[in-house]
């Protein structure tokens, strides 16, 4: 390896995203690798993921948020485990053999963990619908949980193939917005805008150029007239960067066009709960073009 | 002295006419007017109706609100520093507007919002009158004024930082700049009433305050009643004041800038530098407001940043003379 390439590993933070726990998971005698046996996640989103893969018993603690109905679409299931707060103290007196993280838990943290030589697999969040194969098999393979998530894997395929079928063809697609706090609006090249243009829409913010998403102003919004406006759900208590989701021209547009639609929990995550957000919203959709004829 | 009103009446309607007709839409101006009048089933009526007329209405009756507060200020305490955003009145204002929203007092009944903030500013006002002493010399107010500010600006980003919503805590540069970005006719009906009757009230201030530059003693022989002038200035500001900041924010410095610019030209008289400050407040912020549009449609660049760029250098100006009248 040059001095370039370790740069730019060193840069693109490669060093997390490599094969899962080379090196991490303890061989045993025999040289077989060892199933961990006492896993720690401390991501929402590697927690739903741990949750549906791991073996009974294999699975110690999740994150909080996992418990919490706002972004956990597993509050059921997140209960039977022990909640973490993601401190490095707290996960060491887990005493795990096994810790997964998302890219964006704190970095120092892992660190620590990695010194007390804790195990620890980062997982980057999926940044669309073909991230989500790859991010099961990964899971199934740090798990050691492999035939689960292959299976996984080809239902999950199968199902989005199935929805695919219903998408309209080019042309004839309805508009959508999705319109979240500050009026930030989501294109194409994000999980959610990927959600959208799965279930037969087309993406405003994609009119405007921003596939990564970007900052709508209301005028343009009210000019581009989608079909739909797609929003979240609130968060408790006020503020005035969610204000803008019931302000006057977004209850307009949402009025009289396809209702009820809201991402919510399921939108979160690179899961297989992304498909029922697909199918919720591809229902919308037909029963609008019904309606309309 | 009329052509000075007729020449500001003509800066603010072509503003006015300016804050209709700009914006990251980019609709013909003729088109964007018409559909303001005509509802053509266009979504340019709903932009118009619904996002651009409110905020220059807001803009308007704002700067007008902050405009003549400074001037009424300004007349009382004789004395050119006195400007509510500096002395602490607006962040008093935020800080029972943070606390009405945060509590759910806002959402609890209509009027809670604005009336939350009028009694921040009535609290700021008193406690700056009470500290700087009724001929509010300049170090003492300036120095009260730090203090209700500092205060009140630790209390509205506490209550902020605790609040359980994520977005929060990011909105304490709203409530410390001030910003008109996406407000809707809701908040006009808000705010309007107040504003209205603060309005109103200053203006009647007009004769005790030219009497009053000949000094207390001179001003109570001409039958002015100093006691019932200093309620109607404190109530008229804080309405003033409270309903602009519950709606758009602190927004600092047009009641500094725009009696000090205007001063000359009406020889002087606090009288009629009431309304002359009110047309030039509402010309500043509505020229301020066409400005964050036009240099960063996407970004929200906070209004508070404008009128601090302009309003700052004449601050430091205006100290220099303080300072070479005091030596």
């Amino acid at each position: 390896m040059s001095r370039f390439d370790l740069l730019g590993c060193a840069v693109a933070g490669c060093l997390a995203t490599v094969s899962p726990a080379v090196g991490q998971v303890a061989a045993g005698a025999d040289g077989s690798v060892v199933t961990p046996r006492r896993v720690v996640s401390m991501n929402l989103c590697t927690d739903q993921l741990a949750m549906m893969l791991a073996d009974e018993g294999q699975l110690h603690s999740v994150s909080y948020l996992s418990q919490q109905g706002r972004g956990s679409a597993m509050v059921e299931q997140a209960r039977k485990y022990v909640p973490n707060r993601a401190l490095a103290e707290e996960i060491y007196l887990m005493d795990p053999d096994l810790v997964i993280a998302g890219s964006f838990s704190a970095r120092v943290t892992l660190d620590m963990l990695r010194r007390l030589d804790v195990p620890v697999v980062v997982f980057e969040p999926a940044g669309g619908l073909d991230d989500i194969p790859d991010r099961i098999t990964r899971m199934g393979e740090v798990l050691h949980q492999q035939d689960k998530a292959a299976r996984m894997v080809a239902d999950f395929n199968a199902a989005l193939a199935e929805l695919a079928a219903l998408a309209p063809p080019e042309g004839a697609r309805p508009s959508a917005a999705l319109y979240s706090a500050n009026g930030w609006s989501s294109g194409s090249a994000t999980l959610p805008g990927q959600i959208v243009t799965a279930a037969g829409f087309d993406l405003v913010a994609d009119e405007f150029g921003m596939a990564w998403g970007g900052f709508l102003p209301l005028e343009l919004l009210a000019m581009s007239n989608p079909d739909a406006v797609i929003t979240g759900q609130p968060h408790p208590a006020s503020s005035r960067a969610e204000e803008i989701l019931d302000h006057p021209v977004v209850t307009h547009l949402k009025a009289g066009r396809m209702q009820g639609i809201v991402s919510e929990q399921d939108w979160t995550c690179g899961t297989p709960f992304v498909l029922d957000a697909i199918e919720r919203l591809s229902t919308a959709r037909l029963d609008a073009t019904e309606a309309a004829q | 002295m009329t052509r000075l009103m007729l020449i500001l009446s003509g800066i603010v309607l072509a503003l006015g006419a300016g804050a209709l007709v700009i914006g990251p839409a980019n609709a013909p101006y003729w088109d964007s007017l018409s559909a303001l009048f005509v509802d053509d089933g266009t979504p340019l009526t709903l932009v118009m109706r619904e996002i651009r007329l409110p905020r220059a209405i807001l803009a308007l009756a704002i700067g007008a609100s902050l405009g003549m507060a400074g001037a009424a200020m300004q007349g009382y305490l004789r004395n050119p520093l006195a400007d509510p955003g500096l002395i602490g009145v607006s962040s008093s204002a935020a800080l029972g507007a943070v606390l009405a929203i945060q509590t759910g007092l806002a959402a609890a009944f209509a009027f809670g919002l604005p009336l939350a903030a009028l009694a921040g500013a009535v609290l700021g006002v008193l406690l700056v009158l009470a500290l700087a002493g009724p001929r509010g010399a300049s170090i003492t107010l300036i120095l009260a004024g730090i203090v209700v500010s500092a205060l009140a600006g630790a209390l509205t980003s506490l209550v902020l930082n605790l609040s359980p919503n994520p977005f929060a805590a990011s909105e304490i540069v709203f409530w410390m700049m001030g910003s008109l970005a996406d407000r809707s006719m809701d908040h006009v009906w808000l705010a309007l009433p107040l504003i209205g009757l603060g309005l109103v009230l200053l203006a009647t201030l007009a004769r005790g305050l030219e009497a009053l530059t000949l000094g207390e003693d001179a001003a109570q022989a001409l039958g002015v009643n100093l006691t019932r002038l200093r309620l109607t200035l404190v109530v008229g500001t804080a309405a003033v004041v409270g309903a602009s900041t519950a709606v758009a924010g602190t927004i600092g410095f047009v009641g500094l800038v725009v009696p000090h610019l205007l001063r000359p030209f009406v020889g002087a008289r606090p009288g009629a530098l009431l309304w002359a400050s009110a047309l030039g407040g509402a010309a500043m912020l509505l020229a301020a407001d066409i400005l964050v549009r036009v240099v960063l449609p996407t970004k929200d660049l906070k209004l508070g940043v404008v009128t601090a760029l302009v309003g700052a250098p004449l601050f430091l100006h205006l100290i220099y003379k303080t300072r070479r009248q005091m030596a």
